[in-house]
């Protein structure tokens, strides 16, 4: 991945006539400062950000008037297939219906402007390309002006544009009919934007462009690439992370009618077929004996019992102020809770899959894939190849969650080795139970809490352990996310909370075990721990204060204005305080993460221990919302997320295996479980935050607020299962 | 030999009798809008039509479906009901990453063939069965509510 951090700090933009004919933009300017990543929220918050920006954007402008425009983040479902062409569109007074879009290949012009590596995660995409593709758009319009001046002999003053085309009086011409002078003219050293107050069509409720392809069948998805000679492959895996192979028979599976080669490969024996149901049948009847190695013995029940040891010390300063003993001493009342959540899995609609076709200098690759540079740079790794050399195809993704984000490039890797043993071209599966059993899981993580508050039921002493493994240990943002040992992520949501700052006296520590089960970040990361436990503390402290849920937020938060905001929109939509249905309760949870404020309030009823969820209401801040109706489907996903997660979803181990497998022990949301479901947006001008991760934190908390108000039993463990049964 | 009859048409194909219609589709006849998902009849992402029933391809072999007509996504632009569902699936600005669209459309379009005014606790019943891991559901219901009335 390091070769894309090099890139040229000289500022070039230009514009370049293609062969086929049509205006391509190219530009970048200077790398900008690379700030964190995923999970640090507002990164977007700099100046320094604002002045030097990094992102390359393209787009042609076809003599055909088609529009494309290349986008530099993957379209996983959160909708940047619309939004990025959006910011094009407003400046460019496009003509919407002649918009196309494209994934761009891995290339160093599609770097993060943030994050420093070609990638769509941390729920950054809109604000870290708010500027680039809106001047992205602005340029070509200034180009194609000029050209239509040039061409009437007209000032470009007093040219217009609107829908597609330059105007002149009653004189219009297409943007297809300039785009080829226009591609000859020497680029504007700058470009001034729309003001907020001109926009047309950012701000506005925007359908979909990829909705057609999605709702015919016709969109291409990784899973559905086919070609000429393409075999399938599906990899036997040891059943324990780590394990290797010590022998295997492949006699049964080379009988299978359709499998080709049996092969060993790193990860495990690849079984070659024409298809998918083949190579399924040829791995059933493999007979691998393994090496199970270390990880043999990992034991969830172990893990906790370790987990909880462990909490009883201090950890890894992370957070600190004052003096928590004096405080503690002092205190009126102490408040003590133990949280815990289980491993996740990411388990993406679509199943991991990878197509690779290697030549002698060159090698093609087919995936959906949130990081297509740092596959590029693994796959150019394993074939001795130049990364320039290989080439990404990034198809839809059936879903990301954060699993088809790996800097392992676990997938693709595999899927490398397999089509070079192989010696043909092939296409790696997964089943839905290499997916449940195959790692890269939302670590498990355990909190301890020490709250001590004064006579009005207000902390002042706040010491929190939280023990968990640490998702950037060994990977490529160690340097700059791991300060003195402690993962920013493992504790982001409590190191930097307003409860824990606001606590005069407060220490936040880490423990970060070393355990064999590969994990990674799962929408929204540390978030999707810490709120849980934050919002579920924070409750505890406002019923032993006496005090209603909402007002004891409002009190101890009434610095922050963003989580006001968001607080009192969602209590006032969802009727807080005013009387509910027989035997439903509500609850309440509001979290900031990744720039953006959310609150989530639930409408929860429990039944013989059986709980129902009849409403969720959820209102955020995220400042300028370009796309009103894909931010409000971002929250009904982050909702069902989180609701799964709350509810039922764990990935446990015994004897070193994982006990779950598929849909039917790895529980998720399905329609008879959803909630009615209503989304607010706060108006803002705030920052911009992002949209894909934040609506998921607050969720569960919201949910185990509410069953406390319900049933007076308090949720410290993850899923709630059938804990009240 | 096999043959099958897809989205109105007869197809001879090369494959085990015991093969899931699903890998026939994708992997022979290379219709790939019917998705895998699960592989155990528990996502619905691989629901096509058995004459004219939904059902998880995943798990129904070819030999099931000898002289009967199978009906896939690629097919409902020329069902009524289909086409009904899809237009208020555009409407509603249903999809996400899109994966599990098929099989929710044509889960959604058995539904409505069989049932013209599904209630939440029909459309409860009917779609249970179809996970959408990006949480589309109360678009999916509120599609079905609109393709019912403008089917009406
Ligand atoms: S793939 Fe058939 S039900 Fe999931
Ligand atoms: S739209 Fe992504 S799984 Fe349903």
């Amino acid at each position: 991945m390091n070769s894309h951090l090099n890139i040229s700090r000289r500022t070039f933009i230009k514009a370049t006539a293609l062969a086929v004919g049509g205006l391509v933009i190219a530009f970048s300017t200077p790398n900008a400062k690379r700030f964190l990543l995923p999970g640090i929220a507002n990164a977007n918050a700099s100046e320094e950000g604002k002045k030097l920006p990094t992102p390359n954007a393209f787009l042609r402008v076809g003599t055909d008037n088609t529009l494309t425009v290349m986008l530099a983040h993957s379209e996983m479902g959160q909708s940047i297939w619309t939004t990025l062409p959006m910011l094009i569109a407003e400046e460019l007074d496009a003509d919407w219906s002649k918009i196309k879009v494209m994934h761009a290949p891995a290339a160093p012009e599609y770097i993060h402007t943030a994050y420093g590596i070609q990638i769509t995660g941390g729920s950054s995409t809109t604000w870290s390309e708010f500027d680039r593709y809106r001047q992205a758009g602005a340029l070509t319009r200034a180009l194609l002006v000029s050209a239509a001046a040039n061409k009437l002999g007209v000032a470009v003053e007093s040219l217009k544009t609107e829908n597609g085309f330059v105007i002149s009086g009653d004189t219009k011409i297409s943007y297809g009919d300039l785009a080829e002078a226009a591609a000859k003219l020497e680029t504007p050293k700058t470009v001034t934007l729309k003001a907020p107050k001109d926009w047309k069509i950012i701000g506005k409720a925007t359908k979909r462009l990829d909705g057609p392809e999605k709702i015919n069948g016709t969109a291409m998805f990784g899973q559905d690439v086919h070609f000429d000679g393409l075999m399938t492959a599906m990899v036997a895996r040891s059943p324990v992370f780590g394990g290797t192979v010590k022998s295997f028979d492949a006699s049964a599976s080379k009988k299978i009618k359709g499998v080709h080669q049996v092969l060993q490969v790193p990860s495990g024996v690849a079984v070659i077929a024409d298809n998918y149901w083949a190579a399924k049948q040829g791995r059933d009847a493999l007979k691998v004996e393994w090496d199970l190695g270390k990880n043999a013995s990992l034991d969830s029940k172990a893990m906790l019992v370790e987990f909880r040891k462990l909490a009883n010390t201090q950890g890894l300063t992370a957070a600190s102020m004052g003096d928590i003993k004096t405080a503690a001493a002092k205190a009126s009342k102490t408040l003590e809770a133990e949280y815990s959540l289980p491993y996740l899995a990411h388990s993406p609609m679509e199943p991991l899959n990878c197509t690779v076709k290697i030549s002698k200098d060159a090698c093609e690759i087919w995936t959906g894939t949130q990081m297509p540079g740092t596959d590029q740079q693994a796959a150019a790794k394993i074939l001795g190849l130049k990364p320039e050399q290989v080439t990404m195809h990034t198809l839809f993704l059936g879903g990301g969650f954060g699993r088809r984000a790996n800097p392992a490039a676990d997938f693709v890797s595999e899927a490398v080795q397999v089509a070079k043993a192989a010696g043909v071209p092939v296409k790696t599966v997964w089943s839905r139970e290499d997916d449940v059993k195959g790692g890269y899981y939302r670590p498990m993580y355990l909190h301890k809490a020490k709250i001590g508050v004064d006579a009005k039921g207000l902390p002042v002493a706040w010491e929190h352990v939280a023990v968990g493994q640490s998702i950037m240990l060994g990977t490529p943002f160690e340097a700059y996310q791991i300060k003195d040992g402690v993962d920013a992520t493992s504790v982001e949501g409590v190191a930097d909370s307003p409860y824990v700052k606001g606590t005069p006296n407060h220490h936040v520590s880490l423990h970060t075990p070393k355990i064999g089960v590969p994990v990674l970040w799962w929408r929204s990361v540390g978030h999707s721990h810490s709120a849980f436990v934050m919002e579920s503390l924070i409750d505890e402290l406002a019923h032993a204060a006496g005090r209603d849920s909402l007002d004891y937020r409002r009190q101890i938060l009434k610095d922050h204005p963003r989580h006001l905001a968001a607080l009192n929109l969602a209590a006032e939509k969802s009727g807080w305080g005013k009387p509910l249905a027989k035997g439903v309760f509500r609850g309440i949870a509001v979290h900031e993460s990744f720039g953006s404020f959310v609150t989530q309030v639930a409408e929860v009823s429990v039944d013989k221990g059986v709980v129902k969820v009849h409403r969720m209401v959820c209102a955020i801040d995220c400042g300028l919302s370009v796309n009103p109706d894909s931010l409000k489907a971002q929250m009904e996903s982050s909702i069902s997320f989180g609701l799964g997660a709350a509810m039922q979803s764990e990935v446990t181990f015994k004897d070193g295996m994982v006990q779950q497998s598929n849909f039917h022990d790895y529980k998720v949301m399905r329609m008879n479980e959803m909630p009615k479901v209503e989304v607010y947006i706060v108006q803002s001008t705030e920052k911009m935050g992002g949209v894909g991760e934040p609506g998921l934190p607050p969720v569960a908390p919201a949910v185990t607020n509410a069953i406390f108000a319900a049933t007076g039993k308090r949720i410290r463990t993850l899923p709630i299962g059938d804990q009240l049964v | 030999m096999i043959t099958l009859n897809i989205n109105g048409k007869d197809v001879q194909l090369d494959a085990a009798e015991d093969m899931p219609i699903l890998w026939a589709l994708r992997d022979i006849v290379h219709l790939t809008g019917t998705k895998f998902g699960c592989g155990m009849a528990l996502c619905g992402a691989c629901t096509v039509h058995l004459d004219g029933q939904a059902i998880r391809s995943c798990v129904t072999p070819i030999a099931a479906a000898v002289g009967k007509k199978i009906s896939t996504i690629e097919h409902m632009q020329n069902d009524k009901v289909g086409q009904a569902v899809q237009a208020a699936w555009s409407a509603v600005d249903v999809v996400q990453c899109g994966y599990c669209q098929s099989g929710q459309i044509m889960a959604a379009t058995a539904l409505l063939t069989s049932n013209q005014k599904p209630t939440d606790e029909d459309i409860d019943a009917a779609m249970s069965g179809n996970i959408c891991r990006c949480g589309t559901y109360p678009r999916i219901r509120a599609a079905i509510h609109e393709a019912a009335n403008k089917l009406a």
